[in-house]
């Protein structure tokens, strides 16, 4: 509670003199626009002629430009208008995001025939309207103009299919040895089918599934204890208790898409059902997983066998567990008592091992039949790794006479590259259907580029049963063909995969049910209920397995490397500038990958020569990461809740240039830090850690808005929100129960028991502070008055909102090096706070709070600007003219919340001077021609001079009343749902007219949620029209730093 | 202000008289103008008063306008035969709702009369209207009797007298105030004279003679004046920036809205047909100009003239229609290309209408839900050979309209949610709500 203190860096903790002068110092630059110039004008003989002389320079230039005649426009209609094309009106049509493995049901809305938006299919029963942040970015990546135009032959391109076709043909038809083709996991029924008429014409064709990140293991252990091999369905929303050993289920691990939506089914609370789940979480990083916790221990990478081994004996026998650490220990024994409430056990590691302990401790309790199920598997992850490496030996050995790649990249993504390299170099005929010639691609004699997924017709099988399509949703912009048709050509099969698609579907639906199935996007078959028995032979060995390994030793770390949760594995995501420039929700860093060393680490083992755990200044000590004599050089940031001896580095990073410009030589590839145990992949290894004396800026965003010290997150335990609900209700209104009720309106009447209920309470309070905290009148508000509400315990930090608000709105993306002067555009970002002892990982505990523009009523901003660009509307927005704004900048200096962002450059080519761009060189493709068709037309593109911020989406909210008026009908919730409120994976954005009783923003205010009501520095009196709802965290232990002792403490409740 | 606020009354009462004839409003006075549409509904009114179904015409006439026009003219055969006389030709009544409601049964049925015009008008279908009801297919009727083309000059004389009536006064003004300050000047010179003699006579020194130019107070005023004008001057060329009222540029195809719009009636929605759901209205595409122009392949109306005055041959227009769309009025079938689509091309018109990227407009909210007519905004289209832009499409002239349009508040059940409007409205405090009152003025209604 209040002794808690909250830190959004360790600067902020430790208060430095570069912390203090940068939050005395909000905008970190000169005026860049004057850099040059005032140089040369100061140190210029005349600097007053010079100055005069640009003066007249300028005038003049803005005299010839404005005074020029307007410019001719055309006016181009259709030549043949399509039937269900009208301009300005958008179509949605439900298809499905499918990348590999990972999936997601989506609507996908189009303007004029060109997808601009991925939103969730809340149809589906899978990943129920769920999307990540990749997810929404795609539709960037289609419009990439790295991605490949035509076919390829030996690295030229060719015009025609034909060109490719007959030397295929030719080439497989005397192709000696095997032919391989090596794909990603297929998710797709259909593609199947393909696949084997495909073998049917080339009977010793063999396909090999291949995932850069294995989930072999898990498959393997089910094999080993279920006979199964493959994955069951996890069921997060049945689970009251989870215990996961270092999965990233929220961000990364298995299919997040899915999980997210049942995890906080869990996670949501209010005073009449105080009730949620209990996640514990043990891993070597500090994942956005773990970050989310309700209990948090550390333990190295290898050490994670034991502790599931610890766990087990704990569970079956209740023996208690030696971990050789005191709070692992202490969470190892609570969580074995809680686990049997509706438990459920998941662990990210690799390793048939300890998989094979996961499921005992899942079978003893009760797992499988409630929160794990046979009856659906999940076939996100087919990949075998042992396949895998014996094609590469194959290939080594001369054995391989053809290979087809699709989807994925192992020149760049296999632990072992460079012999995947000179296996490939061996094969006589290599072909790629990668959609940019990436590092494999580039090695393959022919490239037939395949369609993006919204140019593709296709289909999915994310859990048996669970069928899922996918709808073109725009003619392909480049000569690009389905890979499914480039199969079937060399096949010498004349079906096209439409047709096959088709007869499939009508086949096994019937053609009306399929042109339902179409229409919604999904479809959910009965499939065959199956379960397994649990047989338990395996496990005694696993367990002595596990606890024979050996992790790190002295002068050693443990290096993991893991997925981040914007770029994730790689492929198209790395060169998605949207997705480079999204802030990592934990780290809170762009642009780079980097080496994740904790606190205590970096400053005792690093300390004479690092810049230690100052974030402030950007230029980060490079490290030099050794591994089996591979070694890696990358700046060291430094991240609270890191285990003292592991060091993580994400994976997607350091792509080769023919990724894209965003990509090319950005950051280091670390994959080959990964090991192969002779069954599994593994991703970690044991390596050393050597300074260097190179220095290396990391952009990090997470200093750059202080709220210097006041208080703006209210948090509680469970237990504390049981015992008195209403706590945090009353000390608000002891906090401001003096504007509230005025003495002469009878405040001293108010000491008594307040008998109304706490929904009374809460808009008594509000209507008294609005009316009596001022000497004002109230400014009347009728008819509608938007207001939105943040559940701060559904939050998870994934940052699928920042990029749907960047779609939605047209943010621009500005480049490292921007960010690096805190120039970052983002209308939404998500505040991450610390608490606990940077000394002590185990003590970590982090909250995340979507930050925005809070719509004040009161808003300090609007009074300040001199040209009234900033003005509040009829319905409670706090507008932005975006013409009329001179860019003083006055209403960002007078923001007590930090959400407004100037335009300093021309990002996006919208000034009226063409020659004004910004340009850095890696960020620059964003202005293509084609990239940007992605912009949303019915948004204004901000050119340079100009202040922007959350408008609430007013695009859509216009929408939403003009449908309501045109049906002649009042406004309901439905009408209106703003881009991150669609797009939030936990549901903790509620939108809506909080004038309507009925409204479910109003009963979240009013009603129901009540108790946890705050609003972020409510005693300023600027009324906001953001409300949050308290964090209540499952623990019975908080970590507070003891103000007179300077100690942090963990105390017991 | 007074001239805009007068020029909305205008617009309205056009609106409320119904009345077809539109008056050139940039070149006449006010007087004049009100003068005209008086006289304008005067006769509108008397030339429907000749039927006894006036009412009844009225409402056949929007019928008409939607569901008829594009294919119908009241006088001329155009795509199918003139209506007018349509009532008498005909076998029966029963025969002709059986005709509007599905033709192609009727000609299946063999009756002879469906089958020669089904023949003579080239076998093109008319398109089956089974949800009219017969009264509105006598309402239709009854304004194609009551027709009557515009362009004949009923009473030319009219309006020249209203003409006549107004003359203009200003010369004389200009040379009374000529002769006054001509008579003040002389007066204020003998003054000044007859000063100086007298301080002559007197012995007191005269003041040396200063030029008037050189004078400093004549100078600083001279100086002030200026200095205000150049001021007002610049400032109103800064406002005036970016727009281009009466812009009229030259279209590729010489289309005449007067003879589509005008003459034959057509709906502006049977082209512009996204005003009401789309953001934007929507230009034809060229498959919707071949509906009509399939069968109108010869233009024989009165001759068509340019701005500039040259004369323009509407025949050769709709060939260059053809060339856009792929018909070979040859043959009378469409060209096709490789891949089997119509080969079209898009005609590419001047955009006349354009606001600025940073303004967001939307057609459907003030055609559909506001219920605004077109002309308000785009001017006597019907009149124009060539569209110009209408209005100045400034930001005071949006504001203005709507701080004076008042929503269709009671209609539009959308508007319950404002319930102090709503009780003001049951107490009789007022009579309507203007989109001003709403929040029409907010500045992201418009720029977002």
């Amino acid at each position: 509670m209040a002794q808690k203190k909250y830190w959004k860096g360790l600067e902020e903790l430790e208060n430095t003199p570069e912390h203090q002068q940068i939050v005395e110092n909000e905008f970190q630059q000169e005026l860049p626009v004057l850099g040059d110039v005032s140089d040369k004008l100061l140190g210029a003989e005349t600097p007053r002629r010079d100055f005069l002389k640009f003066l007249g320079f300028s005038t003049l230039a803005a005299t010839v430009a404005a005074s020029c005649e307007m410019p001719v426009r055309k006016a181009i209609p259709y030549a043949i208008k399509p039937e269900d094309i009208t301009p300005g009106v958008a179509n949605f049509y439900a298809s499905s995001f499918v990348d590999n493995g990972d999936y997601a049901a989506v609507v996908v809305k189009t303007r004029e025939g060109r997808p601009i938006m991925v939103e969730g299919n809340e149809l589906s029963s899978v990943t129920h309207g769920v999307v990540s942040a990749r997810v929404i970015a795609s539709t960037l990546s289609l419009y990439d103009k790295a991605r490949l135009r035509q076919p390829l032959v030996k690295g030229n391109p060719v015009d025609t299919f034909e060109a490719v076709d007959t030397p295929i043909k030719q080439a497989l038809a005397g192709a000696g040895g095997a032919v391989y083709l090596l794909t990603g996991t297929v998710l797709s029924p259909t593609t199947k089918v393909v696949i084997e008429q495909f073998r049917s014409k080339y009977p010793n064709a063999r396909h090999i599934q291949y995932d850069p990140v294995s989930y072999n293991g898990l498959a393997l252990a089910n094999d080993a204890t279920f006979g199964r091999n493959a994955i069951p369905s996890y069921h997060f929303e049945k689970a009251r208790t989870i215990f996961s050993l270092g999965a990233d289920f929220l961000g990364t691990w298995l299919a997040p898409n899915e999980f997210n939506h049942g995890y906080n089914l869990n996670r949501k609370i209010s005073a009449k059902n105080p009730d949620m789940s209990k996640h514990y979480q043990v891993e070597a990083m500090m994942s956005m997983t773990g970050s989310n916790a309700d209990e948090r221990a550390t333990c190295k990478p290898s050490e994670y066998g034991k502790v599931a081994a610890a766990l087990y004996q704990a569970v079956v026998s209740g023996a208690a567990p030696k971990t050789g650490s005191d709070k692992l220990n202490k969470l190892i024994s609570s969580a074995a008592k809680e686990l049997k409430n509706n438990g459920l056990v998941v662990c990210g590691s690799n390793d048939v091992n300890v998989q094979i302990i996961v499921n005992a401790i899942n079978n003893a309790i009760g797992a499988y039949g409630n929160t794990i199920s046979w009856g659906a598997t999940s076939n996100y992850k087919q990949g075998n790794d042992k396949e895998f490496v014996a094609f590469v030996d194959a290939m080594n050995a001369g054995q391989v006479g053809a290979v087809f790649i699709h989807g994925v990249n192992p020149s760049y993504d296999y632990l072992d590259a460079e012999k995947f390299n000179s296996g490939l170099s061996k094969v006589g005929l290599s072909v790629s259907f990668a959609e940019r010639l990436d590092e494999t691609a580039e090695k393959c004699q022919y490239v037939v580029p395949d369609h993006h997924w919204l140019e593709s017709w296709g289909d999915a099988e994310p859990k048996s049963g669970h069928y899922s399509f996918i709808q073109p949703t725009i003619a392909p912009l480049f000569k690009t063909r389905a890979f499914q048709d480039s199969l079937l050509t060399w096949a010498g099969i004349t079906d096209t995969y439409h047709t096959i698609f088709n007869a499939y579907w009508v086949g096994k639906l019937g053609q009306s049910a399929f042109d339902k199935a179409l229409q919604d996007g999904i479809i959910v078959t009965e499939a065959p209920v199956a379960s397994g028995s649990f047989s338990g032979a395996a496990v005694d060995g696993a367990i002595a397995a596990v606890n024979a390994y050996k992790g790190n030793t002295d002068g050693q770390y443990e290096v993991l490397i893991y997925e981040s949760v914007a770029i994730g594995y790689g492929g198209s995501h790395s060169n998605n500038p949207w997705l480079l420039e999204m802030p990592d929700p934990v780290t809170r860093a762009t642009w780079d990958n980097y080496i994740c060393m904790s606190y205590k680490t970096a400053k005792e083992k690093f300390e004479s020569e690092l810049t230690l755990h100052n974030q402030v200044d950007h230029k980060k000590r490079v490290l030099k990461v050794t591994v089996n004599n591979k070694e890696v050089e990358l700046p060291v940031v430094v991240l609270p809740g890191m285990h003292n001896d592991v060091i993580a580095i994400a994976v997607g990073y350091g792509r080769s240039k023919n990724v894209g410009r965003a990509a090319a030589d950005l950051g280091k590839n670390v994959y080959h830090f990964g090991q192969y145990t002779g069954t599994t992949f593994l991703n970690y290894n044991v390596g050393t850690v050597a300074l260097t004396s190179a220095f290396y800026p990391v952009a990090i965003t997470q200093t750059h808005h202080s709220y210097e010290g006041r208080e703006i997150i209210q948090e509680f335990t469970l237990d504390e929100f049981k015992k008195d609900p209403n706590f945090l209700l009353n000390k608000r209104k002891k906090e401001l129960g003096h504007y509230t009720t005025l003495h002469w309106e009878g405040h001293h009447d108010e000491h008594g028991e307040d008998k109304s209920s706490a929904g009374e309470q809460a808009l008594k309070h509000d209507k008294d502070f609005e009316k009596n905290g001022t000497l004002y009148p109230v400014h009347e508000k009728h008819g509608i008055k938007w207001g939105m509400s943040i559940d701060l315990n559904a939050c998870t930090g994934c940052g699928a909102c920042v990029i749907a608000c960047q779609a939605e709105n047209n943010i621009s993306v500005v480049g490292k090096d921007r960010v690096l002067v805190a120039q970052e555009m983002s209308w939404i970002r998500i505040d991450r706070y610390f608490s606990g002892n940077p000394d002590d990982p185990d003590t970590i505990q982090t909250i995340y709070q979507p930050m925005l523009c809070q719509h004040c009523d009161n808003a300090p901003c609007e009074n300040v600007c001199p040209v009234s660009a900033t003005n509040h509307s009829d319905e409670g927005l706090n507008q932005m003219a975006y013409n009329r704004c001179i860019g003083t900048k006055y209403c960002a200096n007078n923001c007590p919340y930090k959400v407004r962002h100037f335009n300093w450059f021309d990002w996006n080519g919208a000034d009226s001077f063409a020659d004004n761009l910004y340009q850095d060189g890696r960020r620059d493709d964003i202005n293509d021609d084609i990239t940007r068709m992605v912009l949303n037309p019915d948004v204004t593109v901000r050119s340079r001079g100009v202040m922007e911020k959350c408008s609430f989406c007013v695009q859509r909210l216009q929408a939403g009343k003009l449908a309501a008026k045109m049906e002649g009908r009042p406004l309901k919730d439905t009408d209106v749902q703003v881009a991150c409120q669609k797009a939030c994976a936990g549901d903790c954005i509620t939108f809506g007219n909080v004038n309507d009783t009925e409204s479910k923003i109003y009963k979240e205010r009013y009603e129901e949620n009540s108790e946890r009501l705050f609003y972020v520095l409510e005693y300023l009196h600027v009324l906001p029209n953001i409300s949050y709802l308290s964090k209540i965290r499952n623990t019975d232990a908080i970590v507070a730093k003891d103000k007179e002792q300077d100690v942090f403490q963990v105390k017991n409740l | 202000m007074p001239t805009i606020l007068s020029f909305l009354g205008i617009i309205k009462s056009i609106t409320k008289n119904n009345s077809l004839v539109f008056v050139q409003l940039r070149s006449q006075s006010l007087v004049k103008r009100t003068g005209i549409l008086f006289l304008a509904a005067i006769f509108t009114l008397l030339s429907f008063g000749n039927y006894a179904s006036a009412q009844d015409a009225a409402a056949g006439k929007t019928l008409f306008q939607n569901k008829c026009a594009s294919c119908h003219h009241p006088a001329k055969k155009s795509t199918g035969p003139a209506l007018k006389g349509a009532v008498d030709r005909v076998p029966s009544k029963e025969w002709l709702y059986a005709w509007v409601h599905n033709s192609s049964a009727l000609i299946k049925s063999g009756d002879k009369y469906a089958n020669d015009i089904f023949l003579e008008y080239n076998k093109s279908v008319m398109t089956p209207f089974a949800d009219l009801t017969h009264e509105e297919i006598d309402n239709i009727f009854a304004y194609v009797e009551a027709w009557v083309d515009p362009n004949t000059p009923e009473n030319p004389n009219e309006s020249g007298a209203a003409a006549a009536n107004q003359k203009d006064n200003t010369w004389i003004y200009a040379i009374a105030t000529a002769v006054l300050a001509l008579l003040v000047f002389i007066l204020s010179r003998v003054n000044k004279t007859l000063g100086k003699v007298t301080n002559e006579q007197r012995g007191i020194a005269n003041r040396k003679d200063v030029p008037w130019y050189r004078n400093r107070v004549n100078i600083a005023v001279i100086s002030v004046v200026l200095l205000a004008l150049a001021g007002y001057w610049v400032a109103n060329g800064a406002m005036e920036m970016g727009r281009q009222q009466n812009y009229m540029p030259e279209q590729p195809i010489f289309y005449s809205h007067k003879v589509h719009a005008g003459i034959n009636q057509i709906n502006c929605q049977y082209c512009h047909s996204a005003a009401d759901e789309s953001r934007q209205a929507m230009i034809p595409s060229t498959n919707v100009c071949m509906n009509c122009h399939m069968q109108i392949s010869e233009y024989t109306g009165d001759q068509l003239y340019t701005y500039e005055g040259k004369k323009i041959d509407g025949t050769t227009e709709i060939h260059k229609l053809y060339e856009y769309a792929g018909w070979d009025p040859v043959k009378k079938a469409y060209k096709y290309k490789e891949n089997g689509e119509i080969d079209a091309k898009p005609i590419e018109w001047v955009k006349i209408h354009n606001l600025p990227d940073h303004v967001y407009f939307n057609h459907s909210q003030h055609v559909a839900v506001g219920q605004v007519q077109c002309q308000s905004c785009h001017g006597p289209v019907q009149e124009m050979d060539e569209v110009y832009q209408f209005a100045p499409l400034s930001m005071g002239w949006c504001i203005n309209c709507h701080r004076t349009t008042e929503v269709k508040f009671t209609e539009n059940g959308y508007y319950q949610i404002f319930e102090k409007y709503q009780q003001e409205i049951r107490d009789g405090h007022r009579t309507g709500v203007t989109a001003a009152e709403l929040g029409g003025l907010d500045c992201q209604k418009c720029h977002y």
